[in-house]
């Protein structure tokens, strides 16, 4: 069906009612695309996120440390998958989606371009990253999109679960000797302003944000997020003394908020536009774990084409 | 607590329980050395799996292994401190990764082994070590299923991957006989009724191997002098590179808590 105005309005009328947009629904083209496109950035953030903090876990300090890392990394691809598998509720494929993230036509989280450079930056991540996804994702956990969605309600609980792994890494180095404070703090340092700038700029300079919020894709402003995400992690930082990287950092009484500096947008649209630190290693390594794989995809369909009856060969 | 052993049968023990630990240990850390870059991300999720079974066991048996031998170390100091010549994991689970096809058979080779020798440890008289082996036995289940399901795949898949899977197969052969080595450790945990005699678990494994290797239209190597060392400290050069990139913040910091 075209996307005739009736149509239009009819579908704006179910989401202005609260009501949740499934596979089968009617829906507008630009509705299906804006989804498309937020759902495997999101997916890929999943993957390429994977590649700095696997950076540590044949280095994890201690065997608990090691399965923690371990668990969480494996949950991102989990996560991945999962909202791969959603995105293909909207009737793109996920080999489709895959080779837009390895020709640089798709975005990931640009948070993920920048280096673990020790121990504490796994605490940092877990800490400021998944907190700062938690606070995303919990909005997106009631978009009108009912597959999306759902796959926020269920990502968010494991989202909690790393969190609190990376702030207690950070409590422990903050209690430890005199380098593992340091290794915390300068992690602080170099992860508290790209954390913010997760959020997305500011939502008169963001280009979706109008359309994504009419649709109920967004139930809430860039700002308003982020703000929000400050609130939560000031109080945090102070438990277990360690300082956030900001001197305007203060309590605002107008508002009960907590005022933060200027955010570097330059920085943003630098690392958003490739020239991050790590742009071009992160898509390298994930190209190259693509084409190292691609003999293993290729023995997979043939062998399942050969016996196309029996699902899964018993090896026992 | 299990009933106090005689002097040389606990230190067999904890030689017995350390080579049980380091095996997967090691194999667990080259597994997650994958974590990021796997064929498919299914595998991604897979290996890391199974890397989180082997590490998690290994804790298990190394922490059992500081009990025993009653020194103050604890998993972890046994893990982070140790040399490369007191590991006593045996060489094939110390090769570096190499590709998936290699990846993928070391791990049928090394699960269909650990089964069988766990399933006679599940009846130790030994409470802890029995348990502990009943727990890794319904992990390595798992594990034998889906390395050998990949080998089936890899084998029978196109020519590339059966050519990649039997050079796997003829490069890890020569490091499958020390899976099997029965030393003094051995008889002397056996004689005492500590563990059972697992004489058997050798052509047990080697049918079963045989069997999907057939399945998977590959070739069982012809058999030929085994490589050891392994389990008496005697390690390939890839140990203690390994050991340098697991053990830096514990001998960078020492005392250091984490």
């Amino acid at each position: 069906m075209p996307d005739s105005p009736d149509a239009i309005t009819e579908f704006e009328a179910r989401i202005a009612a609260g009501e949740t947009i499934e596979p089968k629904d009617w829906m507008p083209d630009r509705y299906r695309k804006q989804l498309i496109r937020m759902m495997s950035q999101h997916a890929h953030s999943e993957v390429v996120g994977m590649l700095p903090e696997g950076n540590w876990i044949t280095r994890a300090p201690t065997l608990r440390r090691k399965m923690g890392l371990l668990a969480k990394v494996q949950d991102e691809a989990g996560h991945g998958l999962y909202i791969y598998c959603g995105t293909e509720t909207l009737g793109v494929g996920r080999a489709e989606l895959v080779d837009q993230l390895l020709t640089g036509k798709a975005k990931y989280s640009s948070i993920f371009n920048y280096p673990t450079l020790t121990w504490a930056d796994i605490g940092a991540i877990g800490w400021f990253v998944d907190g700062a996804a938690i606070v995303n994702q919990t909005m997106l956990a009631k978009a009108s999109y009912g597959p999306y969605a759902r796959a926020m309600v269920r990502i968010c609980k494991e989202e909690n679960f790393h969190k609190r792994q990376g702030y207690e890494i950070m409590a422990t180095l903050a209690a430890g000797t005199p380098e593992q404070k340091r290794m915390a703090q300068d992690a602080v340092n170099r992860w508290w302003w790209p954390s913010l700038m997760m959020f997305g700029p500011s939502d008169k300079d963001s280009p979706n944000s109008a359309e994504l919020t009419r649709w109920g894709v967004k139930r809430k402003g860039n700002d308003e997020l982020r703000q929000r995400f400050v609130n939560l992690t000031v109080a945090q930082a102070v438990a277990i003394d360690l300082k956030l990287p900001d001197p305007e950092l203060r309590p605002d009484p107008a508002t009960g908020d907590w005022h933060f500096g200027p955010i570097d947008w330059d920085e943003f649209s630098r690392v958003v536009h490739g020239d991050g630190p790590l742009n071009r290693e992160r898509l390298a390594a994930r190209r190259q774990a693509h084409s190292d794989g691609e003999w293993v995809r290729e023995a997979a369909s043939a062998y399942a084409a050969k016996h196309t009856a029996a699902a899964a060969p018993a090896a026992a | 607590m299990a009933p106090a052993l005689d002097g040389p049968v606990q230190a067999a023990l904890v030689q017995y329980l350390l080579r049980l630990g380091d095996d997967r240990l090691v194999l667990g850390h080259r597994l997650s050395e994958w974590c990021g870059h796997a064929p498919i991300l299914e595998e991604d999720i897979a290996l890391a799996n199974i890397a989180l079974d082997l590490v998690g066991q290994a804790t298990l048996f190394l922490g059992l292994a500081g009990a025993a031998e009653a020194a103050g170390r604890d998993a972890d100091a046994l893990a982070y401190l140790r040399e490369a010549i007191d590991f006593r994991n045996v060489l094939l689970a110390e090769l570096p990764k190499g590709d998936f096809a290699f990846t993928i058979v070391r791990q049928f080779l090394f699960s269909v082994a650990a089964y069988y020798r766990l399933e006679g440890l599940a009846t130790s008289s030994h409470g802890d070590l029995a348990g502990i082996a009943g727990k890794a036995l319904k992990e390595t289940r798992y594990h034998v299923r889906h390395s050998g399901e990949w080998v089936i795949r890899l084998g029978d898949g196109t020519s590339e991957s059966h050519t990649r899977t039997q050079a796997a197969l003829d490069a890890l052969w020569r490091y499958t006989g020390e899976m099997f080595l029965a030393d003094d450790v051995d008889a002397t945990l056996v004689r005492a009724g500590v563990i059972p005699d697992l004489a058997t678990a050798e052509p047990k494994w080697l049918a079963q191997v045989t069997g999907v290797i057939e399945r998977a239209t590959l070739a069982v190597p012809p058999s030929g002098y085994m490589q050891r060392g392994g389990r008496t400290g005697r390690h390939t050069e890839h140990l203690g590179i390994m050991l340098a990139e697991m053990q830096i913040l514990q001998r960078s910091y020492p005392g250091a808590k984490w």
